[in-house]
């Protein structure tokens, strides 16, 4: 571990209100301690429990550089537990998900474990009596995370024994899902079909900074989203109506101005989101029969404040992206300094017609595909960035668009849809977890105790 | 469609494994906008994402694209301000022999079967793809045109790099 892990200072150095040293992007050491602290400290995106609806379903993923799986319990209860035998390392689950039965076997030596983790048998037990085992760590099980909490179906872990606690660290941004959720005539969204995957030559910072810039669109997709308004403008001549594709493709190329008046909030501890008066989901054709079951499940008010919600990008800091109008989740993995998987996932709003899905399932691949035209213009940005920041001479990186001296930070507010508000509010926010105690690796375990079955 | 069976009864296996040669060699010689009029007017281009996948609307797919789109991505790769074809893409198929799986003159469908290997490359990468291609082909004035052409990757569910180019 380099400088900035014994030097607070150099750290904290890193970060102006108005730009970031390029370490932050480039540097293998500031990383590191982005894995043992700040995917440590915060509440990362675990999974959906859509997809670990039964008993002995579980689901695989990590969190920073920590492998974990999110277990289905038989009483219900939702368990994130590290993916890694306690006796020698082994890992227990392989697949994205699947369902281990009652409970999860190690298949290097058989120990077993209940579906909440806790040790169920180990054979050959006679040969440990007397070793300590009974006291040691080996013998509590699959190690839960930190701190798990699930809301409205999304499950969080922080891995952190202690830390900032879920409704503190979220706070109001939390109305984002609840839009999305709410936008199910039954009030329950399921998460349907693979997640398209796509990896990044680039830092995982700069995608998510990509969420809320609002000035690249129209320059960066020219190529992509101006060429299908062109072909389209061509096309029409010969009569029929709008094709869903294009409805998706046209407003990314939307003035300036539209972008300004779009609107930008930031939230406490790194979230925020554009589109906070209209966005380019607002202006979708109606599908039919989806208003009438939105009336019918809520009355014709609340149904029209769910729906005239246009949110467009919200943030959840560190690492998720959610788009409620569309009912997609981003997931920007890090996996190196300068490489980064994006899983892409969809929800089917539960009740809503079938279109509503044809339309989240097109939107995804068109923007986040490996194939979509849009991510190749999106990606070949990150992939220069993360070239031209070695250039020496200039090692700063300008977030000051719509910057006012004396900003005030880790607060709920407004600004314009062109700001760059979002980014320094999650900077902050890295600076901020980056610091905080709680190193998970150094931390003792606060879970309690738990009896080996004998 | 009305079937001038005539016609269609004329088709050889011959002529169906030709035109899916043919159809990859107009890619890698970036013949882009002959490769577009191989294509019926109601013709699609689709990469399934998930395994023995039936349904392109209601199960997500990597690529399900018609004309418009199509043309959209040519149009796309030739434009003065596409970035991520600076320097350009350029690729290659290597085919298996097609295999005839279906020669219906009477309803007018032919489909082949098509076991490949694709490289696509780009300045100093170059990226191997494997998979099946499934062409369903329907004679319009004397020429056959593709209804449909389905490309699975055997890693279809793998983390991919930019996919520039059509395979």
């Amino acid at each position: 571990m380099g400088k900035y892990a014994s030097d607070p200072q150099a750290l904290k150095a890193l970060v102006k209100p108005e730009c970031v040293h390029r370490d932050v992007y480039i540097d293998p050491d500031v990383f590191q301690l982005e894995m043992k602290r700040l995917f440590a400290n915060t509440w990362v995106y675990v999974g959906h429990a859509s997809q670990i609806p039964n008993p002995g379903d579980y689901l695989t993923t990590d969190i920073g550089d920590q492998p974990v799986l999110a277990s289905r319990h038989g009483d219900g209860s939702i368990h994130v537990l590290y993916n890694r035998c306690p006796h020698k390392g082994t890992k227990i689950a392989s697949e994205p998900c699947g369902n281990t039965g009652k409970f999860f076997r190690c298949p290097y030596h058989a120990w077993s474990f209940k579906t909440d983790g806790k040790l169920l048998a180990i054979p050959m037990k006679k040969g440990y009596e007397g070793t300590g085992l009974k006291q040691s760590d080996a013998s509590r099980g699959l190690k839960p995370v930190g701190a798990t909490h699930v809301h409205r179906d999304f499950i969080f872990a922080r891995l952190a024994p202690e830390g900032i606690g879920f409704e503190d660290f979220f706070g109001e941004s939390l109305t984002s899902i609840d839009n999305m959720v709410d936008r199910s005539p039954e009030g329950k969204l399921v998460l349907e079909g693979a997640p398209l995957r796509y990896m990044h030559t680039c830092n995982w910072k700069m995608l998510v900074e990509n969420q809320t810039d609002t000035c690249h669109p129209m320059v960066a997709h020219e190529s992509s989203a101006g060429t299908a308004v062109s072909v389209w403008e061509r096309e029409k001549e010969k009569g029929g109506p709008k094709p869903m594709a294009v409805e998706l493709y046209a407003p990314f190329m939307s003035s300036y101005d539209f972008f300004e008046g779009m609107g930008l909030r930031v939230w406490p501890n790194g979230h925020g989101h554009t589109g906070v008066n209209t966005s380019i989901h607002a202006d979708y054709s109606a599908v039919p029969g989806y208003f009438e079951q939105m009336v019918e499940a809520y009355g014709e008010e609340r149904a029209k404040k769910i729906l005239g919600e246009n949110r467009h990008n919200t943030v959840y800091f560190p690492n998720i992206m959610i788009k409620g109008p569309i009912q997609t989740l981003r997931v920007f993995k890090p996996i190196a300094a300068d490489r980064t998987l994006v899983e892409s996932y969809t929800f089917r709003l539960v009740g809503a017609p079938d279109m509503l899905f044809e339309r989240t399932l097109m939107y995804n691949r068109f923007i986040n595909a490996p194939t979509s035209i849009v991510g190749h213009d999106d990606l070949e940005m990150y992939e220069r960035a993360q070239q031209g920041l070695h250039a020496d001479g200039q090692e700063w990186v300008d977030i000051r668009r719509l910057y006012e001296p004396g900003e005030a930070e880790d607060v709920t507010d407004l600004a314009g849809g062109t700001s760059e508000r979002q980014m320094r509010n999650q900077f902050h926010a890295w600076l901020k977890f980056m610091n905080a105690p709680g190193d998970a690796t150094s931390g003792e375990d606060s879970a309690q105790d738990r009896e080996a079955a004998e | 469609m009305i079937v001038d069976s005539t016609e269609t009864t004329r088709v050889t296996e011959k002529d169906l494994i030709d035109f899916v040669t043919r159809e990859a060699r107009l890619l890698d010689e970036l013949r882009y906008d002959d490769w577009l009029a191989l294509f019926a007017e109601d013709g699609y281009y689709w990469m399934p994402l998930e395994w023995q996948q039936s349904d392109p609307r209601l199960q997500p797919s990597l690529m399900y694209e018609d004309r418009l789109l199509l043309t959209v991505r040519v149009e796309r790769l030739a434009g003065a301000r596409t970035f991520s074809q600076k320097p350009k893409s350029r690729c290659q198929h290597l085919l298996q022999l097609p295999q005839v799986d279906e020669m219906d003159a009477a309803a007018n469908v032919f489909k082949t079967y098509t076991p490949f290997h694709y490289a696509e490359t780009r300045g100093d990468e170059i990226t191997f793809y494997a998979g099946w291609a499934r062409h369903t082909l329907r004679l319009e004035g004397g020429k056959l045109k593709i209804v449909l052409k389905r490309v699975d990757l055997v890693n279809f569910d793998a983390a991919f790099g930019n996919i520039q180019l059509f395979m």
